[in-house]
């Protein structure tokens, strides 16, 4: 069972007070978008063995979104950090980086 | 291959059972094949017995890199049903459904098919409708279904507590054809069937490269060398994004982890198939007496096989609401399986921005009952480039729009 930080709130507690709602930090297309992008922007998910940053919603408590940093492999939860961000902040890259020292912060997409 | 009867059975009983053979040769790959499948589940075999049965390809590989039939060929709860709302959906079904029905003849190997009939109950006024639409559309599909009453329910399932505290059953969708299979035994009888007509099944062979010359796949690496193809095929469920990610596309795919548990054996007290989509529960009794039981995915990506223990509860819980019985029974064994579920909630089976390199993919959480249709078709797709059951299928219909929306017409237990 995973236990989660909401930056929001401050709260820590187990997942079930939690839901995830997939992968963070998407660009969004509209009006005027390609149709491969806007097909990337609606179905295509990074599907990581390993590393995936994801958005929450700390639903039976503040209510409030976030994004969490995990490892799908092992169920490791690096860090939780703002919604308002457009990529992890190093302060999460570093925590990953402490854990899994070959892990390399891609570009957002 | 020494055929499975009843005199080679005698024979072996006079000759203290010396005289029995391995069901499939432990191959060594070769340099080269004209068509390579990754993935040795039970879709991946399918796909390469009916390669071998309706096109005459026997030139084939099928590279596994654990063992056959480990993955959620070996893990799921062995449901086998066809009452889907959507016509291509119905179809790739039905013709799997009527598959199974003589598999055991077809392969020589018992996989101990059941048709001990589906019941999808209806507990809110929303399935009672759904499932009246479904019936109708399934009589239309020729898939033989229908809409049955509560007291109808209550015969079927004795054990069954009708008014539940929160879902009362109002009624059911009732598939009397569909049932259940030995699932590791459509595995080792594909298995056996591919092995003698000449195919190389090679376990411990994991792919780790996929070579290709001029946007045309040309062969893959693997922990056992390189290996040359002509076609490439890859049924690997939960990890296709990751083989994707090697030849260098995208697939519309999440995986996440789905969990089944079983009971101790307790003597026989329920002899069809049950499933509650409202409260994510569905229940079967193995012929060894184990209630076998299947919940809902977790709602995050996961590679670990294992889920998590809250699921658990909330499955157990909705059965021990409709099923009261099962409250006393003592749980033997828990495990979990990574399933690869699309936008749609419907399968992929398509060609791909790489040419010779066909996906056969996304089947989610309900993958057992579809292994020979699925087989059936993607080695349609591979020998002739395509196949009336999986046009509708293909991966262009998440940029035209096309989705099979079986979401809503299946919910969870799909």
């Amino acid at each position: 069972m995973l236990t989660i930080h909401c930056p929001n709130c401050g709260v820590t507690a187990e997942e079930t007070e939690f839901h995830a709602h997939g992968e963070a930090h998407l660009k969004r297309f509209g009006p005027g978008s390609s149709e491969d992008e806007f097909e990337g922007y609606l179905f295509m998910r990074k599907n990581p063995k390993g590393v995936h940053f994801e958005r929450w919603r700390h639903q039976y408590g503040c209510g409030k979104w976030f994004h969490v940093a995990r490892c799908t492999m092992t169920l490791e939860v690096f860090g939780s950090y703002s919604a308002q961000t457009v990529e992890p902040p190093q302060e999460i890259i570093d925590a990953i980086q402490d854990r899994r020292p070959d892990f390399a912060a891609g570009p957002a997409r | 291959m020494k055929k499975y009867s009843v005199f080679a059975v005698a024979r072996e009983a006079m000759r203290h059972h010396s005289g029995w053979t391995r069901a499939w040769r432990d191959a060594e790959p070769k340099k080269r094949y004209d068509v390579i499948i990754i993935g040795a589940g039970g879709h991946g075999l399918a796909t390469a017995y009916y390669l071998g049965k309706n096109f005459g390809i026997t030139n084939v590989a099928i590279l596994e890199k654990g063992w056959l039939g480990g993955g959620n060929t070996g893990r799921n709860t062995t449901i086998i049903r066809s009452n889907y709302l959507q016509d291509p959906s119905a179809a790739i079904y039905e013709k799997s459904r009527s598959l199974y029905e003589t598999m055991s003849q077809d392969l020589n190997y018992n996989v101990m098919f059941s048709p001990r009939g589906v019941i999808m109950l209806a507990q809110t006024e929303h399935e009672v409708r759904g499932y009246k639409r479904t019936a109708h559309a399934n009589a239309l599909q020729g898939v033989t279904t229908e809409f049955i009453s509560p007291q109808r329910v209550k015969e079927l399932v004795p054990i069954i507590d009708l008014d539940g505290p929160r879902y009362p059953v109002l009624g059911g969708l009732w598939q009397a054809r569909g049932g259940t299979a030995r699932h590791d035994a459509v595995a080792w009888g594909y298995a056996r069937a591919c092995s003698d007509m000449g195919m190389d099944v090679i376990q411990k062979c994991e792919v780790t490269g996929i070579r290709q010359t001029g946007g045309k796949v040309t062969g893959v690496s693997t922990t056992r060398g390189d290996i040359d193809c002509d076609k490439l095929g890859m049924v690997v469920a939960g990890h296709s994004g990751h083989l994707a990610d090697m030849a260098g596309f995208r697939l519309p795919i999440e995986s996440v982890a789905l969990q089944a548990l079983v009971s101790e054996p307790i003597k026989p007290c329920m002899d069809v198939v049950v499933m509650a989509n409202t409260v994510h529960g569905y229940m079967s009794q193995s012929d060894k007496g184990e209630m076998v039981i299947g919940g809902g995915t977790d709602g995050y990506n996961n590679y670990t096989q294992r889920g998590s223990f809250h699921h658990i509860e909330e499955t157990v819980r909705a059965l021990i609401e409709t099923f009261p019985m099962v409250s006393r029974l003592k749980m033997l064994r828990q495990w979990g399986g990574i399933v690869d579920v699309t936008g749609d909630r419907s399968p992929i089976l398509s060609k791909t921005p790489v040419e010779g390199i066909f996906v056969n993919c996304g089947w989610g959480t309900g993958g057992f009952k579809a292994i020979p249709g699925s087989g059936w078709a993607m080695a349609e797709l591979i020998a002739k480039g395509r196949s009336p059951l999986t046009d509708a299928f293909g991966l262009n219909r998440f940029t035209e729009g096309r989705f099979i929306d079986e979401s809503v017409a299946a919910g969870v237990a799909h």
